[in-house]
């Protein structure tokens, strides 16, 4: 088969992702999320499953049986544990926009830019021999594939120079499409849905011709799983291989291997990825949970079938075990499916290069670039107005540096190693992130120093026990020490440190590096208090799921303006998305223009988080420092806020309050709701009253006027006499109009009141004189008694005119014609100036006691007599006192007449009585 | 959020359950030369448990 072929084939293959890519973008942008799917998740998740599994797991199975397993089975124990860890990882991930590993270790203990920066470094480093084996086994499969139909494996030890060499422009090419896919905007979140989606087809591409292989070998070049495993059982090598001991294998490194790929499959740079930073919905997980270790399954049923159908088939053939998949297709002529399979290699590996360098190209620009930048007070940094660009191109010369960093361990150190060693060489990196991660997220004293001690510790132990090694076997270093250990001490041999026998490299390194990492982080954390940033990072993380935790801007005593804050985001993440994420914050707290956000520690919490998510956590906290006025709490501070119980009291305070709101809400809406029925029921009341005492006056003038135009022959007398009663029957309309009027202007609060200095005593002398004419013609007595001088009141004199006009003009309606009497009492009392109007008429029944000041109730025997009034004088005068605080109220006995009074307070009356003392 | 704390505990059982199921001690006992239609026993044990959980974590979280 032609180079040609394969490289038309293999780019044909890359546009259809970059196809996937695109379209996934745009949907992304359309807001209908081809990614926001649990399945998409789960496959996206099986990035997990690179070159090494795809060619590697078939090489170790050909060398120890079921000793590649652990790589899986690990994994399928550990996310039976996600529900609880990769949750809590997810949550915090979302509320704090962590955007990689490197940022969550940093944000944990106090944003610390030295420990992201040390994450990174050991994550790159750990992470490049895995790079370098993706690379070994694209460029073997290459070679291999080329020279088809026959079998020929790579030439080892040869050295070719660069520009020959297939792995270089495999790296190349692998860069171009990450930075094409990977780095096209600076997204707020880190998130690439596109690059998702494509993850999550190669992820099924990579399963499905896997699967078609290991169907042919198994059925096709075989029959089935019992004829391939009867038929190797008879050669006694294969036969070993059926055993746990195959190849070295042992219970300890089974274990050892398990454990390490559970802390793997979790703290990858690229699981890390996709698990945390890309999970669109945090329910996602639930399907996952099962799909992923199902998927898991399904890739490594045929390992052990293709592992010894190739040793049988190439028995003495010189075939690389690493090769069977590519090379049985081959050697039973099937091009075709050879060809499938390099696709599928080239999925594995592609995932996983394009997710892991973009993983650590985030982390090299934010936590080990942009803090060297912002220490080193770049000229360029504080010139540019839009530092998005800058950003881009430092994470795209990230990828292209760690690539061919990974090409330059491939041509130096890799040849010596099988896939598997390499693999794991990493995965033995990776584990070190563990204990920083887990007692983050799970104990609250860690601190920064002890994340410090305990990762530096690990590392420096995974790379004497474990990288060192590999490169003196692969000749970088004189390999003497690992027999004799460094200064010649055998304590200090890598692969058997204080002399421990019994485990292999893989088990011993991770050993001894988690044993030191974890001493190290738990010891240097209780050395010492954490700080007060420690310590409230430390909560937000420990306590994500809690109700009772406190706020994210709860730390810090910040303030800062929209207009700080704008132009320094703007110049990370782009003007335009600056200014729409503040739109959005604003409309989230209920302000219509941005510029009237309050400048609040909440305002600056929102700006620093929307940073992180393009800068990370640690160098956010540096810039929106530089803008911001703000003081940290102090420890003890920081500890009441932390402090559980108050925590607790602080919430239960919190919901008493609002209950005590609700219920005292309720209350008033229903005294409010009963005060509107009873107003609605007086209203309905009122109307009919009315609109009746209107009816009784406009009855008796039509009546007469009809009798006048129908009579013109009436005499003069009578035509008098009723042209005085339409008269008189119209002014008691006009009167009764504007009383009504009046009252609602009294009721309604609109009524004007007049106020000023009154002598109450006038009023009453000249009401007495205005009524008197009413006196002498129904020949009823007015006796008055006054004192000499009251206290002025400040009231409106008219209004309290009328109140007097109408207790007299009722006390005169009411008593005997010629034998009425009527007292006038003006006098002072402790509570104010009172007046009594009383008469010897027939008094009140209790009846009409009870009903005397209602609206339109009048006196005397409505259905007899004719009515006298509107109704509407008591009510009217008694809202007229009200009004100035006073009370007027009747006494009186059927038979013994009545006792009209009214109370004024008055403010002078106490200087008066002080005066007469 | 997810909040079943009761599937989270029998998840937590299944994990404790496979580390026991698929370690030492109980791992050796079916490490033996013996075939089952053709199969070798640890090949049939350590896959049949391996799907055996996955169907276990299916019937858990979809039930």
């Amino acid at each position: 088969m032609s180079s040609a072929t394969i490289v038309a084939v293999s780019f044909l293959y890359l546009v259809l992702l970059f196809a996937i890519a695109w379209m996934g973008d745009r949907r992304a942008d359309q807001g209908r999320s081809i990614i926001a799917n649990p399945t998409i998740y789960a496959l996206s998740l099986a990035v997990y499953c690179t070159t090494w599994t795809y060619y590697g797991s078939v090489g170790r199975a050909a060398s120890s049986g079921i000793g590649f397993l652990p790589i899986f089975i690990g994994p399928t124990l550990a996310v039976c544990l996600w529900w609880f860890v990769m949750l809590k990882m997810v949550r915090i991930g979302k509320t704090h926009r962590i955007t990689s590993i490197a940022d969550f270790i940093a944000s944990r203990y106090g944003k610390s830019q030295l420990l992201g920066g040390l994450v990174t470094v050991i994550a790159v480093l750990g992470v490049i021999p895995y790079i370098a084996l993706q690379l070994k086994a694209v460029s073997g499969s290459f070679m291999i594939l080329a020279h088809y139909p026959e079998i020929v494996m790579p030439t080892q030890g040869v050295s070719r120079s660069w520009f020959l060499d297939t792995a270089f422009y495999v790296a190349l090419s692998m860069a171009t499409f990450t930075i094409l896919f990977g780095t096209r905007h600076l997204d707020a979140t880190e998130r690439h849905e596109g690059l998702v989606a494509a993850v999550a087809f190669e992820s099924v591409v990579k399963l499905v011709v896997f699967l078609a292989v290991g169907v042919f070998v198994t059925f096709g070049m075989y029959d089935g799983f019992g004829d391939i495993f009867s038929r190797a059982a008879e050669f006694p090598d294969l036969a070993q291989l059926m055993r746990m001991e195959a190849g070295g294998n042992s219970f300890g490194s089974w274990f050892a291997l398990s454990l390490l790929s559970m802390l793997a499959v979790m703290f990858l740079p690229r699981q890390f990825q996709v698990a945390v930073v890309e999970n669109v919905n945090e329910n996602h997980l639930r399907r996952a949970i099962w799909l992923f270790p199902l998927y898991l399954f399904l890739i490594n049923v045929f390992v052990l079938p293709i592992a010894l159908g190739g040793l049988m088939h190439f028995e003495g053939k010189g075939v690389d075990a690493d090769a069977f998949v590519l090379a049985l297709p081959m050697a039973s002529g099937h091009g075709w499916l050879a060809l499938l399979v390099f696709i599928g290699g080239l999925s594995a590996a592609t995932g996983m290069v394009i997710v892991e360098t973009i993983a650590l190209s985030t982390m090299v620009c934010n936590d080990l670039m942009m803090p060297l930048l912002l220490r080193m007070q770049w000229e360029g940094l504080r010139r540019r107005e839009d530092l998005s660009g800058l950003l881009l191109g430092i994470r795209r010369a990230a990828i292209v540096v760690i690539l061919l960093l990974g090409y330059l361990y491939f041509r130096f150190a890799g040849e010596a190693h099988a896939l598997v060693s390499i693999g794991l060489i990493s995965f033995a990196a990776v584990a070190q992130f563990a204990p920083a991660m887990l007692l983050g997220m799970y104990w609250r004293p860690g601190t920064r120093a002890g994340a410090l001690a305990g990762l530096s510790g690990g590392f420096l132990v995974w790379l004497y026990t474990l990288l060192l090694p590999s490169f003196a076997k692969s000749g970088w270093l004189p390999g003497a020490f690992l027999e004799e250990g460094v200064f010649g001490l055998e304590a200090l041999r890598p692969y058997h440190l204080l002399g421990m026998e019994g485990l292999d490299p893989i088990a011993h390194s991770l050993f001894w590096s988690l044993l030191v990492n974890v001493g190290a982080c738990v010891c240097v954390s209780l050395w010492r208090r954490p700080s007060a940033v420690e310590a409230g990072q430390a909560t937000l993380f420990v306590d994500v799921f809690k109700q009772t935790r406190p706020a994210g801007d709860a730390f810090w005593r910040a303030s800062a303006h929209v207009a700080d804050l704008l132009p320094l985001i703007g110049r990370f993440i782009g003007p335009e998305r600056a200014r729409q994420a503040f739109a959005e914050y604003a409309r989230s707290r209920g302000v219509a223009d941005m510029q009237d956000l309050q400048a609040d520690a909440g305002l600056v919490h929102f700006a620093e988080t929307t940073l992180a998510g393009a800068i990370g956590s640690a160098s956010a906290r540096v810039m929106v420092a530089s803008v911001v006025k703000e003081e940290p709490l102090g420890l003890d501070e920081v500890m009441n806020i932390l402090d559980e119980a108050s925590q607790v009291r602080a919430y239960s305070r919190r919901l008493e309050q609002k209950s005590r709101e609700l219920e005292t809400a309720t209350r008033e809406l229903r005294t409010a709701n009963e005060r509107l029925k009873e107003l609605d029921l007086l209203k309905d009341d009122f109307m009919s009253s009315v609109t009746h005492e209107l009816r009784t006056p406009l009855t008796s003038i039509r009546a007469f006027s009809e009798m006048l135009l129908e009579d013109p022959e009436m005499d003069l007398d009578d035509r008098q006499r009723f042209l005085a009663i339409v008269v008189s029957e119209t002014e008691r309309l006009t009167r009764l109009v504007n009383q009504v009027l009046d009252m609602a202007k009294i009721e309604s609060g609109h009524a004007e009141w007049d106020n000023c200095e009154v002598d109450l005593k006038e009023v009453v002398e000249q009401a007495a004189w205005s009524t008197s004419q009413l006196f002498r013609d129904k020949g009823v007595q007015l006796e008055m008694s006054l004192p000499e001088r009251v206290p002025v009141l400040l009231a409106d004199r008219d209004r309290l005119m009328q109140v007097v006009l109408n207790l007299l003009s009722n006390a005169v309606k009411f008593v005997a014609r010629d034998s009425g009497q009527v007292w006038l009492r003006l006098f002072e009392t402790d509570e104010g100036l009172r007046v009594d109007v009383e008469d010897n008429g027939p008094g009140l029944t209790e009846d009409e006691y009870a009903l005397v000041f209602e609206k339109f109730r009048q006196g005397g025997n409505t259905m007899t007599g004719k009515p006298q009034g509107t109704g509407l004088g008591l009510p009217i005068s008694r809202q007229i006192i009200e009004h100035y605080g006073g009370r007027l109220w009747v006494e009186s006995a059927p038979g013994s007449g009545a006792c009209f009074s009214f109370l004024m307070p008055c403010v002078k009356s106490t200087e008066t009585k002080d005066d007469a003392r | 959020m997810i909040k079943a704390t009761l599937t989270g505990q029998r998840l937590m059982a299944l994990f404790l359950l496979g580390a026991v199921l698929f370690n030492y001690p109980l791992l050796s006992i079916f490490d033996l030369p013996r075939v089952w239609a053709g199969i070798p026993l640890l090949y049939l044990y350590v896959f049949g448990l391996w799907l055996l959980l996955v169907i276990l974590m299916i019937w858990i979280i979809e039930r």
